[in-house]
């Protein structure tokens, strides 16, 4: 590796890779070669299932201006997807009191 | 018309702890002899483009092999082995200078080989061709190709690669041929020059050529990063180094 920038993280979803759905075991984050983007470097996201060998992989491979659009994106709709599982609680807590 | 013929095909080696590894080799066919030359591939993988590099030398005239640092890792597309291995944070050192020492000794023992090695890397296969060179007496001639990592910082100690090459200077066995870009971002034109005193300060045998108008991996025909020019100059330097050193 030529940058040492690796970030993984335990990942609980599904993927699709050609016509075939996945279950995910996690997901890695690097700063560095894309294998297909015609950059020098990028942001590479590669959804894994490790117990299911290297084939197991849906890559993406961003630009840096990509990738923070992709964080802000996230971001926001995680602060969205928090609010409206808060008052989904507050909702429920009477019922429940 | 001068006939010409290759072989080219996969096979097995012993690498580090006698573990078998996958290998590609290619060579004129005939009985020689000829030079050898092992290619340590770069992060992206053990794919077609050093596949397209070992039929390269053997098209001028080497016994060229090529082995797979990235076999432990698993069976798949060169790309995905290699993200996996990316992911495990790349290979150990000892395994590879294991896997690479039998790479050496597997092309020494062929009846067509002249008995002499170089090894050759690029990026990560850069940094690991100079870590090789430092800890064999096996080979005659490294060439590093813009070697990462080379220079580690002081907080880029991994379990894996545990000191960084550049400590190991005095150990080197062989001539060194170095070739970077100077748009590079790793190595940087810095650490290239504290690669170059450190061998300049053990009295090594080397060289150095650095491009302008050149960043990383400049010779990869199928990347934006290519550079026609310089890579052209770059292969007449590899070619004439390793003629000059592995002549039987």
């Amino acid at each position: 590796m030529c940058t040492s920038i690796v970030e993984i993280v335990e990942a609980k979803g599904a993927t699709k890779h050609g016509n075939r759905w996945f279950s995910l075991s996690h997901a890695v984050v690097t700063y560095d070669h894309p294998q297909y983007a015609l950059l020098d470097d990028a942001i590479l996201i590669d959804f894994v299932n490790r117990a299911q060998g290297p084939g197991a992989r849906t890559a993406v491979e961003l630009t840096l201006e990509s990738a923070k659009a992709l964080h802000a994106a996230l971001s926001k709709a995680i602060a969205e997807a928090d609010a409206e599982e808060g008052e989904r609680a507050e909702r429920l807590e009477p019922a429940l009191a | 018309m001068v006939y010409e013929s290759m072989i080219a095909e996969s096979l097995s080696i012993q690498g580090h702890n006698g573990e078998w590894v996958s290998a590609y080799s290619a060579r004129p066919l005939g009985a020689g002899p000829f030079p050898g030359v092992v290619l340590i591939h770069h992060l992206p993988g053990w794919g077609e483009f050093y596949r397209e590099m070992t039929r390269k030398f053997a098209h001028h005239g080497y016994a060229a092999i090529s082995h797979n640092l990235y076999h432990r890792v698993g069976e798949g597309s060169a790309d995905d082995v290699a993200a996996k291995a990316r992911a495990e944070g790349g290979v150990a050192d000892a395994q590879v200078i294991g896997d690479t020492e039998g790479a050496v000794q597997w092309l020494k023992n062929q009846p067509y080989c002249n008995g002499k090695v170089g090894v050759i890397g690029s990026c990560s296969g850069g940094r690991q061709t100079f870590l090789y060179a430092c800890n064999t007496n096996s080979i005659d001639a490294a060439v590093e190709l813009w070697g990462g990592r080379v220079v580690q910082a002081a907080d880029d100690r991994p379990a894996k690669q545990p000191v960084p090459p550049i400590d190991m200077t005095k150990n080197l066995s062989c001539p060194l041929l170095g070739i970077f870009g100077n748009e590079d971002r790793a190595p940087t034109p810095e650490q290239v020059n504290q690669h170059e005193a450190e061998l300049k300060k053990h009295g090594k045998d080397y060289q150095f050529h650095r491009y302008d108008g050149a960043g990383h991996g400049f010779f990869y025909y199928h990347r934006p990063m290519y550079r026609v020019e310089q890579a052209q100059d770059g292969w007449e330097k590899i070619f004439a180094f390793f003629g000059k050193h592995l002549a039987g």
